[in-house]
């Protein structure tokens, strides 16, 4: 029958788009990994690179990365879930509302490059913080703040109605109902995305390439308004500065596979929570 | 009277993101406009030219706009059959077992950071694309299209997918009471039903490949040229301002031309993202869904 040719041969063209997916994904790990592996040791791991780039750790780009994820973070996360209870909870369908959510969407599709040039004129220049963490964290919480309001909003909408009737009829007031039932039930949900928006941040390279970040620096920030080594930023930075290519090369490929290994862990966890709460509602 | 407060301080937090967006195109704006006074728009888009640092310098982005248009076309002619093909497996023929396992397996490639692909395209892949195809260079647009192509098919397929589940067991089953086969019915009536959301899905995955700024600074070989075949390095409109904004003193009308250059950008994914919110409203209003 002919239906069933073009059957077999559509459904084959379609495992074959999976297949060539999911192999882009192991083919990635696994030369990241073989090769950045030899260059991967406890000194590397916890000391300041020497001898122009070439020798040495990158312990100072891991603790940097650390800083901006951190406060980006703690700069997002409050305001994000602010967001997320007032979309949910509290506001109501008028043009504000679906003004908020359009706002939303589009800041989250604005090239990350974009979010470097309104740090680097708002944050560096306006506000005079300079080139530093603040800066840096500052643009990387506007970046990923539509991801913690999205990741938020889910966790709200899947708490069910009836908690909140109920919580109201024993005479809460809508306050003390998201404070003491809704925000408790979404907790892990809201937790979820945070954690795969710290993925996020540790990668992000552009908006932190004019706020933020430096190649090599001495000794360890000891404020935000620093400059700071970043881990995606050293990766870029070996490639193409410096006059080692080589030794650099070696480096950047420890660099990403740090950085690689933190990014999968930290969203490999989360992406695992998330699934297993989704099967847990919808039965 | 302390809910009301409470209330007020959640609606202005809400604004925040509005306040960003505003702020964005404010900035973009105010320090991308004094160029026009140099170039006129029309000498800026069209102009063919794009030597900031000379004397006297020339600012024609139509090399920049063209590269990144050539490399995110590349991008969607590998993204789009392998995402929403991806999608079409994961909702007609995986197993529950293979799609909990599969699924995550896309999620964890979406969430590889950009930086990461960009050092696999230029260390691995362009080395292996320069030695099999015979190129004179290994980074250049289609090395660059390639690597953004593999980064865009997980965003194009999860939407998609979300599109394609949200389509009704009904149409499905009556499809099949007609006699129609698996095939049939996911090409005239489950892909035909979800078309909106798959649109939504191309069009999140063009705008993200238009933006990507690492990767193509990395990959695309970084000529300002306009580029006459896939195989020459060119300089994406991203690339241009993450390289040179470092160089550009501020203030000077390179800095403004760069400004300029993310404006244009930033309407382009605008314009995209507004076109992927209709399509995507549209979609949920035909299925009976909620607004």
């Amino acid at each position: 029958m002919k239906k069933d040719i073009t059957q077999k041969i559509g459904f084959g063209f379609v495992s074959l788009c999976m297949f060539i997916t999911i192999f882009f994904l192991f083919a990635i790990i696994y030369f990241i990994s073989t090769r950045g592996i030899k260059v991967i040791s406890w000194e590397f791991l916890t000391q300041a690179p020497r001898n122009a780039m070439t020798q040495g750790g990158v312990a100072p780009a891991i603790v940097g990365t650390f800083y901006l994820t951190l406060c980006a973070i703690l700069f997002a996360f409050p305001l994000g879930i602010a967001c997320a209870i007032y979309l949910c909870e509290y506001s109501p369908k008028n043009y504000v509302v679906n003004l908020i959510r359009v706002s939303i969407n589009n800041l989250a599709g604005v090239p990350s490059v974009v979010f470097g040039l309104f740090g680097l004129t708002v944050f560096v220049k306006f506000f005079g913080f300079g080139v530093s963490i603040l800066s840096g964290s500052l643009s990387l919480g506007i970046l990923i703040l539509p991801i913690i309001i999205s990741a938020a909003q889910e966790a709200l909408l899947a708490v069910p109605q009836s908690l909140r009737e109920a919580s109201v009829a024993l005479g809460a007031t809508k306050w003390q109902t998201i404070k003491k039932i809704v925000f408790p039930a979404a907790l892990p949900g809201i937790l979820t995305g945070v954690i795969l928006s710290i993925g996020r941040v540790a990668g992000e390279t552009a908006p932190i390439l004019f706020t933020a970040a430096a190649f090599y620096l001495r000794g360890y920030p000891k404020s935000i308004f620093q400059e700071v080594m970043a881990l995606p930023y050293h990766i870029y930075a070996l490639m193409t500065e410096g006059t080692h290519p080589k030794e650099q090369s070696a480096i950047a490929y420890g660099c990403c596979l740090i950085l690689l290994f933190l990014v999968l862990l930290v969203s490999g966890i989360a992406i695992f929570i998330r699934q297993r709460q989704r099967s847990y509602y919808h039965g | 009277m302390k809910e009301r407060i409470i209330k007020w301080f959640f609606t202005v937090l809400a604004f925040a993101s509005l306040v960003f967006l505003v702020g964005i195109i404010i900035v973009l704006f105010k320090e991308g406009m004094p160029i026009f006074k140099t170039v006129s728009v029309q000498e800026f888009l069209f102009g063919k030219s794009w030597y900031p640092t000379f004397v006297p310098a020339e600012f024609g982005i139509l090399p920049l706009l063209l590269a990144s248009l050539w490399v995110s076309m590349g991008a969607m002619l590998i993204c789009v059959p392998l995402g929403v093909g991806s999608a079409l497996y994961l909702n007609e023929i995986a197993s529950p077992r293979q799609k909990s396992l599969l699924k995550p397996l896309v999620e964890i490639l979406a969430s590889i950071p950009s930086i990461v692909y960009g050092f696999f395209g230029m260390v691995i892949l362009a080395p292996f694309l320069q030695d099999l195809l015979h190129l004179p260079i290994g980074l250049c647009a289609f090395t660059a299209s390639l690597v953004l192509g593999i980064m865009a098919t997980p965003t194009v397929c999860s939407i998609a997918e979300d599109a394609l589940s949200y389509v009704p067991r009904a149409f499905k089953e009556a499809s099949f009471a007609v006699g129609a086969n698996r095939w049939q019915t996911l090409v005239k009536v489950t892909i035909p039903a979800a078309g909106s959301g798959i649109s939504t899905a191309i069009i999140l995955g063009m705008s993200r490949a238009i933006g990507e700024t690492m990767t193509v600074l990395m990959v695309a070989g970084g000529a300002a040229a306009i580029p006459r075949s896939f195989f020459d390095p060119v300089r994406p409109m991203t690339a241009a301002i993450a390289s040179e904004m470092g160089e550009a003193p501020m203030g000077g009308e390179h800095y403004h031309a760069l400004f300029a250059i993310a404006l244009i950008l930033f309407l382009i994914t605008f314009v995209f993202n507004i076109i992927a919110e209709i399509a995507s409203r549209r979609y949920r209003i035909k299925l009976g869904l909620s607004g």
